[in-house]
């Protein structure tokens, strides 16, 4: 039973009662119910995304998954569109600027696996999923606005399941095979640097 | 205008321009020498082509062809100006001074290609990283990470 119930049935007997729970489930609960999605587009599904979830009539808000711009306020970043190898180091730093606890849902095929880039193409990244540690993937070239909803859900059962134990949720070490030596890494870059 | 009009003017205000000049594909073509190419293109600047739209090269083997397609809004009318390069040493001269607009555009040709161009103010990748090794839009292009398409599908 959600923490949220036995709440509200406590309040019934009237003031002053005690509702023991475990601390995993009181931040679960919080956590699951607010989601504030980071809207990573680098594509055309950022479009599907757009008319999806966060800014139609279908009324995010009342999962409390809240579209957010800054990544240092978000909880989830919805990867949609294909990931191109100079955009990866953006990506990789976005992520990094969200707060922990975070998650990562992969939007659309070229988002999972490369999709129609997976052959023949020497630009594209074959899945975020490479560097990116993804909790939910969305199929489809663009995914059904249910699709992306119910990915939504989904992440929202998996985050009931979680503990709030030490964190252990990071990025890969990531190693680009490349035919330049200087490509090895895309580590950020040094602290005086930054643009 | 259409084409022919733009034949005679072309030739009525520069005949040593007008044998290079030819139809294909419908549009007018302007096939020059690359050594040329600036004084050609700065000629059709002062006809009236006062907009380059697209800057992009085609490999053709031992050559690579420059392609530029210029329009002129007060004619009305497109046409296309070309030239081959060398494979072996690429380069041609810029055509920033005539037209601004090729500031990126031969940046991406340079990038994907690796024609460089002299007289070029800010010459460097613009769609690939800037530590990319090769220029990908080259036949004989050679990547580790491409995966070739299986003939099945």
């Amino acid at each position: 039973m959600a923490i949220v119930d036995r709440v509200g049935s406590a309040l019934e007997h009237g003031p002053g009662r005690v509702v023991l729970s475990s601390l995993d489930a009181l931040f679960d609960w919080a956590r699951s119910h607010s989601q504030w999605v980071m809207p990573m587009g680098t594509a055309c599904c950022a479009m599907e995304m757009i008319a999806s979830f966060p800014f139609t009539k279908f009324d995010s808000d009342r999962h409390g998954v809240i579209p957010q711009a800054d990544p240092r306020h978000a909880d989830v970043m919805v990867v949609a569109g294909t990931i191109t190898r100079k955009m990866q180091p953006a990506v990789i730093r976005l992520y990094e600027q969200m707060p922990d606890p975070k998650w990562v849902i992969a939007m659309g095929n070229c988002t999972v696996s490369g999709g129609i880039f997976y052959y023949d193409t020497y630009s594209v990244v074959r899945g975020v999923d490479e560097f990116l540690p993804v909790d939910v993937y969305i199929a489809g070239c663009p995914p059904r606005p249910e699709a992306v909803q119910d990915a939504l859900m989904q992440l929202r059962e998996k985050i009931r399941q979680e503990s709030i134990g030490p964190n252990t949720r990071h990025v890969r070490k990531l190693t680009l095979p490349g035919p330049g030596e200087s490509r090895a890494s895309v580590e950020p870059s040094e602290p005086g640097e930054v643009g | 205008m259409n084409i022919d009009e733009l034949r005679d003017h072309l030739c009525g205000q520069y005949p040593d321009l007008c044998p290079l000049f030819s139809i294909e594909f419908g549009d007018g073509t302007l096939q020059v020498e690359c050594r040329g190419l600036y004084d050609a293109a700065a000629d059709l600047k002062s006809l009236g082509f006062d907009m380059l739209g697209m800057v992009t090269a085609v490999d053709r083997g031992e050559h690579f062809e420059m392609v530029y397609r210029l329009t002129s809004r007060e004619m009305s009318v497109g046409m296309f100006l070309k030239c081959l390069v060398p494979r072996d040493k690429p380069h041609t001269r810029s055509l920033y001074d005539l037209w601004p607009a090729a500031l990126w555009q031969e940046r991406e040709v340079y990038d994907l290609f690796g024609i460089e161009f002299d007289g070029h103010p800010d010459l460097r990748r613009i769609m690939l990283p800037e530590d990319w090794v090769g220029h990908p839009l080259r036949k004989d292009y050679q990547d580790e990470r491409i995966i070739k398409r299986p003939d099945y599908i």
